[in-house]
């Protein structure tokens, strides 16, 4: 469906990168997906991403798009035909970026912040910040379907992409913590909502495979002693 | 609620409100402006703002809309008659969005660092002015970000420019000398009255600034 050519710069356990191709998912469109590699930066990333040199970068014909929100709505605004990713209402499009970017500025900071924190107490305390949001985001998820499936409605939308790109990180670190962060009795709504959309059309063979994804961390740990990404 | 249910919460020091009224007032939207007092925050806006409790507040028709560049862009979609913010051009768009956020993401932590640190003044500023120095760059020729026009990521940057006296002062640098053509295009911005009667009186914030610091115990 493609008039020119697509290309994503990127990787596979980056929930960043997921955001664009989920984008391009829903607008059914070819795309070619270049992977970089773990610590290096390749020509073309570093030609087509000069301020930040971080992933994802959508290549258009000749032009990139980098930040993966700016990509999504690209993609949306481009190809206005396909289903639509930003709702049309300017006050729920408001909405949705305030919680797309409450997820990038602080959610997802605080679930990187589990594996950081050093000694029990700030461990239990970095869990609680990632279940104190959950709920929030439980809340928000409510006022936003209006009783639909998503966030975006009967069809993923912004934020579902924004926030469910995570949901492979967030089960890695349920796994390798051995703690419960997204609860079906504390947060009910989200719990369905992200069965939901993990096995969405658009999404199921972009998410990785949890154990897949755990075994990358355990790479990336010892190789940079760091946490997840964090772009 | 008066002004066609339009109020804005803010704080006159903040160049994150003043991007509110400048958009507001290129739109030529009349509102009711409040001040908040941010060492003891009114009851309307932890009710408005629950989850950050920061200004500014957008209130149109009773609902909240929050985080300045959001708002912009809220402004713009709403009173879509007039003086657009963002291009029409998808790619123009994509790239206007790209800069507004690498101003959020990068100039706002350097300033703090300059201002409200002791010690690493030198190192701080160089942080900042290679920030503003990639801006200067993306600038290039044209009058404005992106083109002959006024728009979103001018409105995104020029509000940190009546900072830059407190920042010269406090961290010793003269911005001029190091980025010319982005004073240039400040200075171009303030003969817009939308811009010269949003931005705070430089001297004023300075004051401000030095008001902080001290109660900061920074000095």
């Amino acid at each position: 469906m493609a008039n020119k050519e697509v290309r994503v710069l990127g990787a596979w356990p980056s929930p960043f990168v997921m955001r664009a191709r989920i984008a391009l998912n829903i607008k059914k469109l070819d795309y070619e997906f270049l992977q970089e590699q773990l610590g290096s930066k390749s020509e073309l990333l570093l030609k087509s991403n000069p301020v930040h040199k971080k992933i994802p970068v959508l290549i258009h014909g000749d032009k990139p798009i980098c930040e993966s929100l700016v990509i999504v709505q690209y993609v949306d605004e481009v190809w206005s035909s396909g289903p639509s990713i930003l709702p049309s209402d300017p006050y729920d499009r408001a909405i949705a970026r305030f919680w797309a970017a409450y997820i990038d500025d602080k959610w997802f900071p605080s679930l990187s912040g589990i594996p950081r924190a050093q000694g029990e107490e700030a461990k239990m305390a970095a869990i609680q910040q990632v279940r104190d949001g959950l709920e929030l985001l439980e809340d928000a998820f409510v006022k936003c379907s209006k009783g639909k499936p998503f966030f975006g409605g009967d069809s993923i939308g912004y934020l579902d992409i924004a926030f469910g790109c995570f949901l492979g990180w967030l089960r890695v670190t349920e796994k390798s913590n051995g703690v419960k962060l997204l609860d079906e009795t504390k947060t009910p709504n989200l719990a369905k909502w992200a069965v939901r959309f993990c096995s969405d059309v658009a999404v199921k063979d972009v998410m990785p495979d949890t154990d897949k994804l755990a075994e990358f961390a355990k790479v990336l740990f010892a190789k940079f002693r760091a946490p997840p990404p964090s772009n | 609620m008066a002004s066609h249910g339009v109020v804005l919460l803010n704080s006159w020091v903040s160049m994150f409100g003043m991007r509110v009224m400048i958009a507001l007032k290129e739109k030529g939207v009349e509102y009711e402006y409040r001040e908040e007092n941010l060492t003891d925050k009114s009851q309307l806006l932890l009710e408005m703002n629950p989850i950050h409790k920061k200004i500014p507040v957008l209130i149109h028709n009773g609902k909240p809309v929050c985080e300045s560049l959001i708002i912009v862009q809220y402004i713009d979609e709403v009173w879509n008659e007039k003086y657009p913010l963002l291009p029409s051009d998808p790619y123009q768009r994509a790239q206007a969005r790209f800069w507004a956020d690498y101003v959020d993401q990068k100039l706002y932590g350097a300033l703090r660092k300059v201002l409200f640190t002791k010690g690493e003044e030198q190192e701080e500023a160089k942080e900042f002015v290679d920030v503003l120095k990639v801006l200067e760059g993306a600038l290039g020729e044209m009058p404005y970000f992106g083109g002959e026009k006024f728009g979103y990521v001018d409105i995104a940057l020029v509000t940190f420019y009546c900072w830059f006296y407190a920042y010269e002062t406090l961290g010793g640098l003269n911005i001029e000398a190091e980025c010319p053509k982005l004073i240039a295009w400040a200075k171009r911005c303030m003969e817009r009255e939308s811009v010269s009667k949003s931005l705070a009186d430089p001297h004023k914030v300075y004051d401000f600034a030095v008001g902080l610091r001290k109660k900061f115990g920074v000095d």
